[in-house]
């Protein structure tokens, strides 16, 4: 480690007078606008919403304390809860489809594929659309008396039932098919640049070794990808709490509250509903939920990064 | 590095790639579906989208809906259509960009290169305000644009944009930067090179993927932001969503579903064109840093 | 605090506007088609009179949208002129000081005796005008197809018997009997309705008074198994269906009736229906003669003397009679005031002119709950949440009349 941290640092020369201690400065003044930047406009703004979680604001913000009423308020909202189950439901699949998705994809069109340019966009270009048209074309899509369902019927599965949008037990998946839509295409450029990033020595090796490919991903290729896995862990993390667009589109929270989400629920409250207190209160849950993830990989990657600085 | 070359060395047979070959199709089916549906019900008179064939092709094929979201449609109380906030978004994505991608490469500069003590602290700090869901920075933000006297300004826009933008530009050059040999810049250092002489000179050459990659990620936010662009903005700043959505969710009007999806798509031209022409240098770029912990 | 934030709010508007001309900025959700056209006549009206238009559109959601950017502009002391406001919201901004006083020009204009009374306690505060309100709709309509009507004969229903029969009817001929998207506020929509059919006083004890006993009487069970009713009679994909394309499918002989509020009329129209030869409009069964409605209002916000001017000629030119008449024969709802001639409406409009015109004077002119009218926002969200939950089934009667006595009890 401490070697690794002096190989990263370049040590200023003894040299003396005003101009050297200038260079000497020099990287924290250029530092100092960005972070100031960011301790005001971030963690300024979230002691902000920690304060405000605790007052009874409601159009805007007020400072009459509450003491914990919007806490107590929050978690006495079954439809709070039932953002959670779903914010579990929905984070889980989603990460793990895009991943699954992602790495599948990375891997075939790893195999000098012709017309790779061509699939490249394809697969990347749901990222460049904003959801608020997307949802509806997706809306139709999923909707059975327009839809699928429609479709495969008119081809002679008559029996073929396809209305997980209108069923508020199955709903949020529907919402998982669209988002995996969205994003996976993004997963698969992470992986597939980092399968590009490997050394092809090492896998001739294993080949002459007698290696099948299946054995070959298994236990070299893939263990190798482990940044682009946290990588892209942390870009779907992220994505998935904040998930808003995409379910106001797709079902705008329903068959009745069947798809809320913890974002959707603290935009409401705090913005339609004219209860800023308990919209503030959901927002540090939230806060505390996205830092219990990042924190461990940012953690790790400032680690990583020391340790191997090349 | 160099060891690498672009494609693996992993063989495979015959009936293996057919295999191959189609999955990578039935995926591309998923994903262009959304896009067909988009592009025929664009084109597409609205009588032929409300008689229930939203999956078919168009019976009567028409351009009068791209016409009319680009240039006659209501948006607000004038019939503009969407290209004057096409220029509004113009004006407001390449300084925003611009900025938050120079300082990003200072900010991965400094903290790889010239590391204090403290540096790992502030980066962590950098990075977590990435996660900063923005619905919560609405309220205090619009205070401090009032302030500043920016309210309602495109610069005040942008400031929003670069400020929110930062932790991923850091992110992505510091991890670039991070695998860059230092000793090149102590060389330097020893000709008497100073610090944005080494900047300029040694590292900027060879940021080209890295660039890519950020000018493409901070493109793409900016560009499909729609809350920041709705509170921040006056009549004369409106950037291109919150005209689309002005076309598209008016609440008691006549839905002109083909007008709207053709608005979408144009909306979309400018992220698709720029994934599109520099979709090999992202993977490129992602490949040489991005990734790597 | 608050004082001093909104201290600092008006003061730099006033010292933005000081070097402006005659100007207004107008913040509203009428951004596209028929209805952002109409808006343009405003604006036409008062560039005539030497004052420019800054027009400052945000959709979404109902004004959900334009409400955020509200809040937004407001902090940043920047607020606009005037912004087209529903209901409850008046009266919080009002209640914030950041609406102006418009009694002198309102006493000049004699408002207070052609605006509707049920329309007052939104567009006063404290006894002063504070809104200038635009048009009224009425929710309790029922759309239907005449061809449907005409063929399995059936007569216009009165009462919610006969309602249920032609329901039957239709639904037994294979046609889809409600056209409805679920959607909370188009269920709420429907609520609205029934509980209104069980009388005036009822839907005033329940919905406006939240009088706990008339919320948890067994008249509400009554309701709640109304509602469930009427969702026999929905197809298997109406959840999530926007309301034009539930109007959709009574134009196109999909289906029989939908309960919508008078914006539904332009869907008709612009199919190129006529009223009473295509499709008919007539109240919910059993609530002719009154009628639950929302409004569409201009707030006027607190500015610098020299934009005063330019204000009051925006709030006078909203209550022109001919702005209000030609806008509203638009957007299918009709004028704030009682005064304006019909001669441009079809005989739906005239027919909700008069309906609103004898309900405001027998006392039978209701805010609608479901369009935020009758509660604030927080209490309207969690009754939508008890009556969306009932519709899909979640609830039974008697638990739906529990829970929305203790969803609105936890709202308060």
């Amino acid at each position: 480690m401490a070697i690794a941290a002096d190989r990263g640092h370049v040590h200023s020369p003894e040299r003396s007078g005003a101009m050297e201690r200038l260079q000497g400065l020099l990287p924290k003044i250029v530092l100092a606008p960005s972070f100031a930047a960011i301790v005001v406009f971030v963690y300024g703004f979230i002691l902000f919403t920690g304060y405000l979680s605790f007052t009874n604001s409601r159009i805007l913000p007020n400072f009459d304390l509450v003491g914990l009423a919007n806490y107590t308020r929050l978690f006495g909202q079954p439809n709070w809860w039932l953002a959670l189950k779903n914010l579990a439901i929905f984070g889980s699949l989603y990460i793990v489809i895009c991943s699954v998705i992602g790495l599948g994809l990375a891997i075939l069109l790893d195999q000098k594929i012709r017309g790779e340019g061509l699939l490249r966009p394809i697969y990347l270009y749901p990222m460049a659309l904003s959801f608020i048209v997307t949802g509806t074309a997706w809306k139709w899509f999923l909707d059975p008396g327009i839809g699928v369902e429609t479709i495969v019927r008119s081809w002679g599965f008559t029996t073929f039932t396809f209305n997980w949008i209108k069923d508020s037990q199955m709903a949020i998946y529907t919402v998982v098919i669209a988002a995996v839509w969205q994003s996976s295409g993004f997963v698969m450029a992470m992986f597939l640049a980092g399968l590009r990033g490997i050394d092809n020595e090492m896998i001739k090796a294993a080949q002459i070794d007698g290696a099948s490919n299946f054995n070959l991903y298994r236990r070299i290729i893939i263990p190798q990808l482990r940044p682009a896995f946290l990588s892209a862990f942390v870009v779907l993390a992220h994505l998935a709490i904040k998930s808003y667009d995409l379910v106001i589109a797709l079902t705008n929270g329903g068959p009745g509250r069947a798809t809320e989400l913890p974002a959707t629920f603290m935009y409401s409250y705090t913005f339609t509903r004219n209860q800023m207190g308990v919209g503030a209160a959901s927002a540090v849950i939230m806060l505390i939920m996205i830092a219990s993830v990042i924190i461990p990989y940012i953690y790790a990657e400032v680690r990583g990064g020391q340790s191997n600085g090349r | 590095m160099a060891a690498s070359s672009p494609d693996t060395a992993v063989r495979t047979g015959r009936v293996t790639r057919a295999v191959i070959y189609t999955a990578l199709i039935v995926f591309a089916f998923y994903y262009l579906l959304p896009l067909y549906v988009m592009l025929v019900n664009s084109v597409k008179p609205l009588a032929e989208i409300q008689g229930g064939a939203m999956l078919a092709l168009p019976q009567a094929f028409t351009l009068a809906p791209w016409q009319s979201a680009w240039s006659t449609a209501q948006i607000g109380v004038s019939p503009t259509g969407l290209s004057p906030y096409f220029i509004n978004s113009i004006v407001m994505v390449i300084p925003a960009v611009a900025i938050s991608t120079i300082l990003g490469a200072l900010n991965g500069y400094v903290l790889t290169k010239w590391r204090f003590p403290g540096s790992t602290v502030v980066f962590a700090m950098m990075l977590l305000a990435c996660f900063i869901p923005f619905q919560i920075v609405l309220i205090p933000m619009a205070r401090i644009l009032g302030l500043l006297g920016l309210a309602g300004t495109t610069s005040g826009l942008v400031l929003v944009h670069v400020v929110y933008g930062l932790g991923f530009t850091t992110l992505f050059f510091r991890n670039y930067y991070e695998a860059f040999p230092t000793e090149l810049v102590k060389a330097a250092q020893i000709d008497g090179a100073g610090f944005f002489g080494i900047f300029r000179r040694i590292l900027l050459p060879s940021s080209g993927p890295i660039i890519v990659v950020t000018v493409i990620w901070q493109f793409t936010n900016v560009w499909n932001d729609f809350l920041f662009g709705a509170s921040f903005s006056s009549a004369d700043s409106q950037p291109m969503t919150v005209a689309l959505n002005n076309l598209v969710s008016s609440s008691t009007g006549v839905k002109e579903y083909n007008v709207h999806f053709a608005g979408a798509i144009m909306a979309a031209l400018p992220t698709l064109i720029v994934y599109i022409v520099s979709g090999r240098y992202f993977v490129r770029g992602l490949m040489a840093g991005a990734v790597k912990g | 605090m608050r004082k001093l934030l909104l201290a600092t709010a008006l003061l730099s508007a006033s010292a933005l506007s000081a070097a402006a001309q005659e100007s207004v900025e107008v913040l509203h959700w009428w951004t596209s088609g028929g209805e952002a056209a109409a808006l343009n006549v405003l604006k036409k009206d008062l560039e005539g009179q030497g004052v420019s238009w800054t027009d400052m559109p945000v959709a979404g959601g109902g004004g959900e949208q334009a409400m955020t950017v509200l809040r937004a502009r407001v902090t940043a002391g920047n607020p606009p002129t005037a912004v087209q406001m529903l209901g409850f919201d008046i009266t919080d901004w009002a209640s914030q000081g950041a609406l102006a006083d418009l009694n002198d020009i309102a006493a000049a204009e004699g408002w207070d005796k052609v605006v509707p009374e049920a329309l007052q306690k939104f567009s006063k505060y404290d006894g002063k005008w504070v809104a200038a309100p635009v048009n009224v709709h009425s929710t309790n309509w029922v759309w239907a197809n005449k061809k449907i009507f005409d063929e399995l004969g059936i007569a216009q229903p009165t009462s919610w018997d006969e309602l249920v029969a032609a329901l039957d009817k239709i639904k037994a001929a294979g046609y889809t009997a409600v056209a409805h998207g679920g959607q909370p506020w188009q269920d709420a929509t429907i609520f609205d309705a029934i509980v209104l059919s069980f009388g005036g006083d009822f839907y005033k004890k329940a919905l406006i008074d939240l009088d706990p006993e008339a919320l948890g009487s067994d008249t509400m069970k009554q309701a709640f198994d109304r509602l469930a009713k009427i969702r026999t009679y929905v197809d298997d994909n109406f959840s999530g269906r926007d309301w034009n394309l539930a109007s959709a499918m009574v134009i196109q002989d999909k289906a029989g009736v939908q309960f919508m509020g008078d914006w539904a009329k332009g869907e008709f129209l612009n199919a190129g229906k006529k009223p009473g030869q295509d499709f008919l409009c007539f109240r919910f069964p059993g609530t002719q003669g009154s009628v639950t409605f929302n409004s569409d209002q201009f707030a006027l916000f607190k500015v610098g003397e020299a934009q005063r001017s330019a204000q009051e000629k925006l709030a006078k030119a909203i209550m022109n009679p001919t702005f209000q008449s030609a806008f509203n024969v638009v957007k299918g709802s009709v004028p704030a005031r009682t005064d304006v001639p019909d001669t441009a409406f079809d005989d739906c409009g005239k027919k909700g002119i008069k309906d609103l015109a004898e309900a405001s004077a027998s006392g039978h002119l209701y805010g609608s709950m479901a369009h935020g009218h009758a509660e604030p926002a927080a209490i309207k969200n969690a009754i939508y949440d008890v009556v969306t939950a009932a519709f899909n089934g979640q609830y039974d009667s008697a638990a739906a009349v529990k829970e929305l006595v203790s969803a609105v009890e936890a709202a308060k």
